[in-house]
């Protein structure tokens, strides 16, 4: 019998055989938090009676989900983060720098590494064939100190994706067809795998679609072979030494395998107030849209803007719509600018956040209003996500967020594609 | 050890934003005045109401969504003596085992607020005295049992600086 890519990750770190369900102590190679995580982070390890981070120069601290600060407290919060990342010699990625996943991507992970963040989204790491689980802020705080935590062998769904995704239908589509093929917990405990012809074809920047919204499905975690598309990106990144081929065996013994047609796929939207909640956007055409929200570590690389640039140039959004769009790191705001995106955003109407998770957790920036709808390039709908539970959030790719806030209510992408 | 207390009842697919909102995240400093929005959107009613041994009951996939620990620390805050549910997303059900909060996965269908129920964590039985009903659940692997012993990772971390290594073992036993 074959393995999982999982199981060779964490037989690789532990140095034996490993059986699904076991429980496991493992060394972990990246940890991570940010300031709504990281300051209850801190206080643990205090409480533990930690006073030594393990790894500092492998342990990183975001200040991006109220960023920049939203409040006197949250302020304070950012400042707390700032000195215990300064004192211990962490990784710290300021205020400006972006979303933690964002930047995780660009700048830290690696095949066949153990990461863990105080943050649901950490499993977007899995787009590296990596073992990348979100946990909570004690769990991280005894990895700061030990550089180790626990976990079970997760069972292995592979989604096996045919085919190629038709034009104008995008990794979110695919990763929407997904959860409400399976449900918000149709993984729960479980990691998703995504194979195929469909995941090969896509460029880094899509599969990380795939891994954030894992968790949207209950996984504890999702994860994609490294393959020569990830061995480019990492070289690309200044980073090319750290890849190695890894996948599963042919014969590995998944849980169960989904399959996906990629070429019959259309353009899908999410309604409130659940991720689970799916229809193709053609049967929830012409429902008005408020607030237009492209962004986050879902939806919020240069990739993102660049579509809806390219849906909104010498257009202008619909006068009942507003747009914000928040860049989900420093580089892609420099490169979108360089680009001349974020010129056609802003002329065509929109309104440019600096990078960071901006609207999406509910802090501010882009707070609904009673009663208002929201398309959004985010990964939740849940009531009250975006900071009011009289709104109403859906979700899609940002080609149909684009198409939406031309005409002010949802739209299939593909007639100006 | 045994938990007595009244049900609060809740559906399927309540999540961390729910019980508590990213709204809120600038009082997270001030634990008391946070608690008082736990799950404000659904039952406004909850977090002045809830007694001390109190259990939250809950259908599928009870706290689904942001890892927020906060989620936990609100209930224990507010004397919610354990989380009972179909199912419990897997991050706050792991929040809920490190803050020391019990969270047993049973079926709940037929339990009604305000039933009395009893939980023996010896035993794996819940009991509904007000329904008669009577369930029994999975026991908890060996670690998470004990971090709960402890009354969570943060008291198990003073005592024993490390993860015990037997643990490492746990599921073969």
């Amino acid at each position: 019998m074959g393995k999982t890519m999982i199981e060779k990750i964490i037989e690789a770190r532990i140095g034996r055989e490993v059986h699904f369900e076991e429980i496991v102590i493992i060394p972990v190679d990246l940890i991570y938090a940010h300031d709504w995580s990281g300051p209850l982070t801190i206080a643990r390890f205090r409480e533990m009676g930690f006073t030594t981070v393990a790894h500092p120069e492998r342990v990183a601290f975001f200040l991006d989900h109220s960023s920049p600060s939203s409040s006197r407290e949250i302020a304070t919060m950012h400042n707390l983060v700032r000195s215990f990342a300064r004192e211990h010699g962490c990784l710290l990625f300021d205020v400006g720098e972006g979303v933690s996943h964002v930047l995780v991507a660009e700048h830290l992970a690696r095949p066949g590494e153990v990461i863990i963040g105080a943050d649901s989204h950490t499993c977007m790491g899995g787009a590296f064939g990596a073992f990348a689980i979100g946990m909570g802020a004690t769990d991280v705080a005894v990895a700061l100190a030990l550089g180790q935590t626990w976990i079970k062998v997760p069972h292995v769904i592979a989604v096996e994706v045919c085919g190629k995704l038709p034009h104008g239908v995008f990794a979110k589509d695919l990763i929407l067809n997904v959860i409400r093929r399976i449900g918000a917990d149709g993984a729960e405990y479980k990691c998703l795998e995504f194979i195929g012809e469909g995941v090969e074809s896509l460029p880094m920047e899509e599969r990380l679609v795939l891994t954030n919204m894992a968790v949207e499905a209950g996984a504890k975690c999702g994860i994609i072979p490294a393959d020569e598309e990830t061995r480019r990106y990492l070289e690309r990144r200044g980073r090319g030494e750290a890849f190695r081929p890894l996948c599963s065996d042919p014969d590995a013994p998944y849980d169960a395998v989904i399959k996906i047609e990629a070429d019959a796929m259309e353009p899908l939207v999410a309604l409130p107030h659940r991720v689970d909640n799916v229809r193709p956007v053609s049967e929830c055409q012409g429902v008005p849209i408020d607030q237009v929200y492209i962004g986050s570590c879902t939806n919020g690389r240069f990739e993102d803007l660049k579509i809806a640039a390219e849906i909104l140039r010498g257009r202008r959004i619909a006068p009942t719509t507003r747009l914000i769009v928040t860049p989900g790191s420093r580089e892609v705001y420099q490169r979108a600018l360089q680009a001349g995106i974020l010129e056609v955003l802003i002329e065509a109407g929109g309104v440019v956040n600096s990078p960071g998770c901006g609207a999406c957790p509910g802090s501010h920036v882009g707070i609904l209003g009673d009663g208002e709808r929201c398309l959004s390039s985010t990964n939740r709908n849940f009531q009250g996500r975006m900071g009011n539970p009289k709104a109403f959030v859906y979700l899609a790719s940002p080609a149909t967020c684009a198409a939406s806030a031309l005409e002010g209510k949802i739209t299939d992408p593909r007639k100006y594609l | 050890m045994l938990l007595k207390g009244r049900a609060w009842t809740f559906g399927d697919g309540i999540s961390t934003d729910l019980i508590i909102p990213g709204r809120y995240a600038y009082l997270r400093g001030d634990l008391s005045a946070l608690a008082k929005h736990t799950l404000e959107d659904v039952r406004p009613e909850f977090a002045a109401q809830v007694q001390p041994g109190d259990l939250l009951i809950a259908g599928r996939n009870f706290g689904l969504g942001s890892s927020r620990e906060h989620a936990v620390l609100v209930l224990k805050q507010l004397g919610v003596s354990a989380v009972i549910a179909a199912s419990i997303a897997r991050i706050f059900f792991r929040n809920c085992i490190n803050l020391g909060l019990p969270a047993i996965e049973v079926e709940t269908a037929g339990i009604e607020d305000g039933d009395e129920i009893e939980v023996d964590l010896q035993a794996c039985v819940l009991v509904d005295r007000t329904k008669g009903l009577r369930r029994s659940f999975s026991p908890f692997p060996t670690i998470i049992r004990m971090i709960l012993y402890e009354g969570g990772l943060v008291p198990y971390m003073r005592k024993y600086k490390k993860f015990l290594e037997t643990e490492g073992v746990s599921a073969h036993e």
